[in-house]
């Protein structure tokens, strides 16, 4: 946070800035200062990197790996464990998606297909963590700036959009060869007579293939980028409209000036019991798991409604519904990649 | 929107995770879970047999439970016929006996009966004699009479 009082658009503009590390004419290799900051990131141009996005994202990377290389290394052909289940769901997932939409013969696509689903799950993921948490705690540590949704730096999704792009021109190459010039300035416009082909229809057709072209891995990476970043804006607006801090909502208020200030205490430690009660009456078989999970769900909601009415509520409400979005987004973001690629390899 | 070097570091990045992904997380995945099915498929296979090989078995006792019951019954029937002929032929046997016996019982009878006539026959002659003695009150000459006594006798 920009200051101690920081108004709505320092607050706003402080969630929305990277943490730059780049070449500075003046002062080499550095940090992007605090109070120099737009100045400073000028001056960098493009020998700049957002040290935030990049780390979150290989971090991010590495959880989806190491999670993924623990089960691959694990996988046997008995009965399979939690995390193995969850793992081999996501791969059958993608395998499935892949076989249905992907009619070559190519290794890497799935693999491909599956990173991108799992990382980009996890980047959008980085939405769900309140959106103060880690900007603040850094900030008190030291760090001016901190985004950690990789997702919400158009750098990081079109990154993996050109990365999709490029193997979409290597495979159109290698797979249609002079096919794929003649797609580019054969269609759509075509009437037999050369010398109409070379003259008239020859630009414009150069000229639509190719916007289309590029329109696929920029819409790729826009869509994404867009899709976060105004889910991320949204929960910063609750944010800034009514300052959710923990259990500061309307009735936690009233309740603590009811009961007191350590009633906030009290108030999460009989939810904690109510909850505890009832995984207990589910380990002891009085109650069916898929009641048990529907019970907490309500006493959750219930309780978490409670204690975070207005802002908090708000708040969570959106992050139900963006649980929806994120998965969606790298869902739409993986098909994608997937249909680019067996548009590829179509040769006609 | 600034875009910089963070592009292409993320270009690296995804190039590299998704070559890790490729080389050593997704085939050994894919190939447990392959596997996985196969046994799987094995193992229902291997069900289906045994079922069908349990219904055989089921359908072959069940054969020799019939024929086994079969040979029973012929069994029960063989000895009820061989025990009515025992008791047919112990019937004949007692009938035949019964009436050797009669047949023994009658010859003595009869043998006992001419032996009894043999002996009146040779009593008769004296009683006779005693008797006309008796009505005479006089001695007669056996041996005189002695004819006319035999004839009397041997008309009895």
């Amino acid at each position: 946070m920009a200051g101690e009082n920081p108004t709505t658009v320092e607050y706003i503009q402080h969630h929305l800035t990277n943490l730059v590390y780049g070449n500075h004419p003046e002062h080499g290799w550095s940090f992007a200062r605090y109070d120099h900051y737009a100045a400073d990131v000028q001056a960098m141009g493009f020998s700049a990197i957002h040290l935030d996005s990049i780390l979150w994202s290989i971090g991010l990377g590495f959880i989806f790996l190491g999670i993924f290389r623990a089960a691959a290394k694990k996988a046997t052909t008995g009965v399979p464990g939690g995390l193995q289940n969850s793992v081999e769901w996501c791969v059958e997932f993608i395998e499935g998606l892949v076989k249905d939409t992907f009619h070559g013969r190519n290794k890497l696509v799935a693999p491909l297909a599956l990173t991108i689903f799992v990382w980009v799950f996890l980047m959008n993921l980085m939405d769900l963590v309140p959106v103060d948490l880690v900007p603040h705690l850094l900030y008190m540590l030291g760090v001016p700036y901190q985004k950690i949704v990789p997702s919400t730096d158009p750098n990081i999704t079109l990154g993996m959009a050109l990365g999709v792009f490029v193997l979409m021109l290597f495979y159109s190459i290698k797979i249609k060869g002079w096919g794929f010039l003649k797609e580019l300035t054969m269609n759509p416009f075509h009437s037999g007579k050369w010398y109409l082909d070379f003259t008239i229809f020859l630009p414009i057709n150069i000229f639509m293939e190719v916007v289309g072209l590029l329109a696929k891995p920029f819409s790729l990476g826009l869509r994404l980028f867009g899709n976060m970043y105004a889910g991320e804006m949204i929960f910063i607006l609750i944010a800034v409209m009514f300052g959710a801090a923990f259990g500061a909502g309307a009735i936690g208020g009233g309740f603590q000036s009811l009961f007191g200030e350590t009633f906030n205490l009290v108030y999460w430690l009989i939810v904690l019991a109510v909850v505890i009660f009832t995984c207990w009456l589910n380990m002891k078989g009085k109650l069916a798991t898929g009641k048990t999970i529907l019970l907490l769900i309500v006493q959750l909601a219930l309780a978490g409604g409670l204690s975070f009415v207005s802002g908090g509520f708000m708040q969570w409400g959106w992050a139900v519904f963006h649980i929806l979005v994120i998965t969606l987004q790298a869902f739409i973001f993986t098909v994608l990649t997937v249909v680019y690629l067996s548009m590829a390899h179509e040769d006609h | 929107m600034n875009i910089n070097l963070t592009l292409f570091g993320q270009m690296a990045v995804f190039a590299i995770f998704v070559w890790f992904c490729m080389k050593t997380v997704w085939p050994a995945i894919i190939n447990a879970l392959e596997e996985r099915k196969k046994k799987i498929e094995e193992g229902l296979e291997a069900a289906d047999r045994a079922s069908r090989d349990l219904e055989l078995a089921q359908n072959k006792a069940a054969d020799q439970m019939k024929e086994a019951k079969q040979e029973a019954a012929g069994i029960i029937e063989q000895a009820n016929k061989r025990a009515n002929q025992i008791v047919d032929e112990a019937k004949e046997q007692a009938i035949a006996e019964g009436n050797r016996l009669k047949a023994a019982a009658q010859a003595e009878i009869d043998q006992e009966m001419n032996r009894a006539k043999e002996e009146l026959r040779s009593k008769v002659a004296a009683l006779a004699v005693q008797g006309a003695e008796k009505i005479l009150e006089t001695q007669i000459d056996e041996n005189a009479n002695r004819d006319m006594l035999d004839k009397l006798a041997a008309q009895l």
